[in-house]
């Protein structure tokens, strides 16, 4: 039966085009790759090829016509032993048109919470729990540790991680517990060492892949953004990355422009991503045994100078801290402060001496920053109508302006002053003693920044 | 690559009819199955990118007939004729690329991002060289457990040049990973070609710095591809670590569809078509030797053009996903099980 040869669409974007020239002729056969005719598209000459073999019957369209639509019949093609005679029976094979969507749908938006946000207050721990003072390194370590004891499909590699005993010391005596199968020194590679790091989770092992810095990750981006991240999505649910990137986030001291940078805005811009960013070392625990259980990727944003300091931990067998729970560290009226990672420090020493004069300040640890527990912030402006933010990071784009919009959204009528965000310069991490201080965000500018958000 | 007519040579004695018409068979349907893709594209059916293997099915089909089950495979974004070589729907690879509920990502994913667990098919990525890591992770995994399987990590001479490869040939071999480096070398990285390139024309020579063994293999040749195949799923399989199979081929299509194809002449492409193309090569082996008749082959010829035609007619009517699918498989609740 004769065939109608439809003018091709030959780029994403075509809508028409030029019939520049026809390399075939009435009564031509032609077999499938042949090329038929050229046409000019609006970024090039394309050569456009026979998909079926047959006859060319008829030419409906000249060369040198401009402006053929995309699916005008250009020619007829007949198969063999049908003559001119049959191209009135030609049938068409026009683009059908997709199978229409059940027209009553729109695009789900995501709800919005109810006035009252619900929230878990719950304690992080039962009263009565016996506790134990850990630095951040060694809770973080024993976190790791358990969950390594719990699956063996738990395994962690980077730099430095195994004979060194970790270049911050967070993997001391893994080597020894679990053996080099499973605490894994990589070449300097992150590129490489990620790929197969999100490799072997899509292939059913849970890695921990470690930073030396954060600032390294840079060079593994594309593999943490468009592998881990987004696979789960493109494959449809089939699979996934359930793995953890972890390292040491943001400024240390004295380190310089390259090493001091705090990617926390940057990872929570990602769909596909969850994020964490602990202050306390039981929120360290809690939080990486909470990611490596996790099914989906988690960067989990460390801090160097965190790592000596010293806190309550609960000496409890399993220990666990949930996603998108802040914890509310002190209870105030006056004024909101929401921080997270080493901000905290500024956050409650603000608060410390804010009490002092008679301000009180509730101060709000974030804890993950993706999932983030917005209605804890909410509710708590909801009481205090004022809300400070503060980070390390820089300005533009800052963890504190997502939360100032979505504050402005959703609790526009309860705010009696404008949001500030309390960000670290916005400028590279300079070298010098004096300037580094001065580039990073500091207790005084949050006191400052209280006072005008309550007049005072 | 010399020109060689293919009626020149004969099939091996340890081939059997039945095997050359099943390459015959799978390389014919990748062939169909493409030239479909490119005039549902040409009707709108199908957007965005879309790269054809026309040319290269020897590639995957001699190198899937070397493939035990349970083996993996990864590729970049001409990825097509790997989920059919291994055994993927074609009526789901199609619903795919229209961008229907019934695609392999739900239509999620596109021509570029097709998954299959159930085949170990791990995708389908659209970043050059992202699947070279991403394949030796696949095979330390594999390692990790100690299962026995080997993984098949294709890239092309366009991503031979970034360096994450050379960071994973150090790793894969330090680490003895069970993984064969497939380079399809197609010998245009999009437009550019591998004179205009490399610095030095045998790819398959650049894991010598790593300790890592490599051929070249002619890849219009079934046979051929298969053969080395073997060899290197044998290395792999025996705890020897990575090995690399430079596999020579040719891609007749554009890059993608919205390809001028100005970097090379007609005559070129032409010429490859009149005489290496393996489909041919593999019909005049099965004439020649007297193991199938014209009728034979005119009759898997119906077949797949039934095949190919009923993929179209699926990928037309699946319906367009959900719009509650926008908001879905961004995030998992449960740790994936393996197939």
């Amino acid at each position: 039966m004769a065939t109608e040869i439809l003018m091709p669409a030959l780029s994403p974007t075509m809508e028409e085009g030029t019939l520049a020239k026809w390399l075939v002729k009435e009564g031509d056969t032609v077999a499938s790759g042949d090329i038929m005719a050229e046409i000019e598209t609006d970024k090039a000459t394309m050569e456009f090829e026979a998909v079926d073999e047959g006859i060319i019957g008829k030419i409906l369209i000249e060369e040198g016509t401009e402006g053929v639509k995309v699916n005008t019949p250009i020619a007829v093609l007949l198969e063999e032993g049908e003559s001119a005679d049959d191209i009135a029976d030609a049938k068409s094979e026009p683009a059908s048109a997709p199978a229409p969507a059940d027209k009553e749908q729109s695009a789900p938006t995501q709800s919005k919470p109810a006035p009252e946000p619900q929230v878990d207050a719950a304690p992080d721990w039962p009263e009565g729990t016996k506790l134990k003072q850990q630095t951040v390194r060694e809770a973080l370590r024993d976190g790791m540790a358990e969950e390594m004891r719990h699956d063996e499909n738990v395994f962690i590699m980077g730099e430095e991680v195994a004979e060194y005993q970790g270049a911050y010391k967070i993997t001391q005596g893994m080597l020894d517990e679990f053996g080099s199968k499973r605490v894994i020194d990589t070449p300097i590679t992150e590129h490489g060492f990620t790929g197969i790091g999100v490799g072997a989770a899509f292939g059913g092992l849970k890695p921990i892949v470690e930073f030396m810095t954060f600032n390294f990750a840079m060079q593994a981006m594309d593999q943490i953004i468009n592998s881990a991240a987004k696979t789960l999505y493109m494959s449809g649910g089939q699979m996934g990355a359930p793995m953890v990137f972890r390292g040491p986030n943001g400024a240390a001291a004295r380190v310089g422009a390259q090493h001091s940078q705090d990617y926390a805005a940057w990872f929570m811009q990602v769909p596909g991503l969850k994020v964490a960013m602990p202050y306390s070392a039981s929120d360290y625990k809690g939080l990486i045994k909470t990611a490596i259980r996790d099914p989906n990727p988690v960067i989990f944003l460390e801090n160097e100078i965190l790592y000596g300091r010293s806190f309550d931990v609960p000496d409890l067998d399993d220990y666990t801290v949930p996603f998108g729970k802040a914890r509310i560290w002190r209870t105030g009226d006056d004024v909101t402060i929401v921080s997270f990672g080493i901000g905290m420090t500024y956050a409650l020493e603000a608060a410390d001496k804010l009490a002092e004069e008679g301000i009180k300040a509730e101060v709000i640890d974030l804890r993950t920053l993706r999932p983030m527990d917005t209605p804890a912030i909410i509710k708590s402006v909801m009481k205090t109508n004022r809300l400070v933010t503060v980070e390390e990071g820089w300005p533009q784009g800052s963890v504190g302006s997502y939360i100032s919009s979505v504050v402005m959204q959703e609790a526009f009528d309860y705010l009696d002053a404008p949001v500030i965000c309390c960000t670290g310069k916005d400028v590279p991490m300079p070298y010098a003693a004096n300037l580094e201080k001065h580039a990073l965000v500091t207790t005084a500018e949050v006191i400052e920044a209280v006072k005008k958000v309550t007049y005072k | 690559m010399a020109a060689k007519k293919p009626s020149e040579k004969a099939a091996p004695s340890n081939i059997s009819a039945e095997e050359l018409k099943a390459y015959y068979r799978d390389m014919l349907l990748i062939r169909r199955f493409e030239e479909k893709a490119g005039q549902l594209y040409g009707m709108g059916l199908i957007g965005g990118f879309c790269h054809l293997y026309i040319g290269q099915e020897a590639v995957v089909v001699g190198l899937e007939a070397a493939a035990e089950e349970g083996d993996k495979r990864i590729t970049s974004y001409r990825d097509h004729g790997h989920m059919l070589a291994c055994g993927m729907d074609p009526n789901g690879v199609m619903a795919e690329l229209t961008g229907r509920e019934d695609g392999y990502s739900k239509g999620k994913g596109g021509s570029m991002h097709m998954f299959s667990k159930e085949k170990h098919f791990y995708g389908g990525h659209g970043i050059v060289a992202a699947q070279v890591p991403l394949g030796a992770g696949l095979a330390f995994a594999d390692k990790y457990k100690e299962n026995g399987r080997v993984t098949f990590t294709y890239f092309g001479d366009g991503a031979a040049n970034q360096g994450q490869v050379y960071e994973t040939f150090n790793m894969a071999a330090l680490w003895q990973l069970p993984c064969i480096f497939v380079i399809e070398n197609n010998q245009y990285a999009m437009g550019t070609s591998q004179q205009r390139s490399t610095s030095s024309p045998e790819i398959y020579e650049r894991g010598k710095a790593f300790g890592i063994p490599g051929e070249a293999v002619d890849g219009m040749d079934v046979l051929a591809v298969k053969a080395a195949g073997e060899t290197a799923v044998k290395h792999c399989r025996s705890g020897k670590g990575p090995y690399i199979l430079e596999i020579k081929t040719y891609r007749y299509r554009g890059h993608s569809m919205s390809d001028p194809a100005k970097y090379r002449t007609r005559e070129e492409v032409q010429k490859m078509r009149d005489e290496r193309d393996p489909i041919e090569a593999v019909r005049t082996l099965l004439l020649t030797g007297k193991h199938a008749s014209e009728d034979d082959l005119k009759a898997i010829d119906k077949e797949i053009k039934a095949v190919v035609n009923e993929s179209a007619e699926f990928a037309k009517n699946s319906p367009e996903p959900h719009l509650d699918e926008l908001w879905t498989d961004i995030y998992a609740t449960e740790i994936p099980q393996e197939a």
